[in-house]
């Protein structure tokens, strides 16, 4: 792809927006149509479009593998962290209304925000991961 | 357009144009979602069908070959399976209640409670996100878990790179 300079560009310009949309996709998660999956493919997807376009190696130097293993888990472990935590102010696993003892209601927030983040860190990692094993066979 | 596309998939043996094909397979439905209102699912869709499950097919295509392995000889037994399943799916169909029908049970057991409920109980104004995420919380855990077990199967089977550069080196 060195001597397609409009694919380069164009990609140069998409992955910015792709990045900030999938950010948007997570967080705007309670408002609008979206959550942790969705934005966790979308994030994966700017970067696979990174790796197809400049290369697999500048992508891996973009997310490391050390990175998306530890995503991989980091996000499973947000998730069951958040029902563990729940467990031991007092309430059931995945219990969030324990999570603000003043405001049950906020805490369901925090609770529902955390575990999209969990959830989106893994997708991302688990999809790049897996577009990693299937293009780096090819060398 | 959906029959079309499926048809199609079924027909072609060029596995890059059937690639391609389920891609915009998964658009045509994806808009068929947004058409029922569900747009969590669309974009779901959308993203993983239409997106990334796409380009997993064409990596995998870069890995073996591009051309289905034809098969010369038809098999009888197969196509009187395939009519028997979708003649009892079809039978299965007549006790589904009628689309749209405001007395179906779906609409009565759990439904009604979230939607008057969660407003005060979640506070967020997507419903979807709040059934998802707190009402069915284990579900969604479930499924975190479901695709952390795929990264590691792949990772076993295809990963091993580490593995062969450490062998090459102690040769």
């Amino acid at each position: 792809m060195k001597h397609y300079p409009i694919p380069r560009l164009a990609a140069k310009l998409l992955l910015p927006v792709i990045i900030l949309f999938a950010l948007y996709v997570q967080f705007h998660g309670d408002y609008g149509p979206g959550g942790g999956f969705q934005a966790g493919v979308i994030f994966a997807a700017g970067i696979i479009l990174y790796g197809l376009v400049y290369g697999l190696d500048s992508a891996r130097q973009l997310c490391p593998p050390w990175l998306l293993q530890l995503g991989i888990s980091l996000g499973v472990m947000i998730y069951a962290g958040v029902g563990v935590v729940a467990l031991l102010l007092g309430g059931n696993f995945l219990d969030y209304n324990v999570l603000d003892p003043h405001d049950p209601v906020h805490g369901q927030h925090l609770g529902i925000l955390l575990v999209e983040l969990g959830v989106g860190i893994t997708v991302a990692a688990v999809m790049i991961t897996i577009f990693f094993a299937f293009a780096g066979r090819r060398g | 357009m959906l029959a079309v596309t499926a048809l199609a998939l079924a027909r072609l043996h060029d596995l890059f144009a059937i690639a391609m094909l389920s891609g915009i397979y998964s658009l045509v439905s994806a808009v068929l979602f947004v058409m029922l209102d569900a747009v969590d699912v669309a974009f779901t869709e959308a993203s993983v069908g239409a997106g990334v499950a796409t380009v997993f097919l064409l990596s995998t295509l870069a890995l073996t070959a591009s051309r289905e392995k034809t098969v010369p000889r038809k098999s009888l037994l197969a196509l009187v399976v395939v009519v028997i399943t979708g003649a009892a799916l079809i039978y299965g169909t007549i006790d589904i209640p009628p689309f749209g029908d405001p007395d179906n049970p779906i609409h009565h057991h759990v439904a009604p409670r979230y939607v008057h409920d969660s407003p005060q109980e979640i506070g967020i104004p997507n419903m979807v996100t709040s059934i998802l995420a707190s009402y069915r919380g284990y579900d969604t855990l479930g499924e975190t878990v479901v695709i952390f077990t795929a990264a590691i199967g792949v990772l076993l089977l295809i990963g091993g790179k580490r593995r062969v550069s450490s062998k090459d080196k102690n040769e």
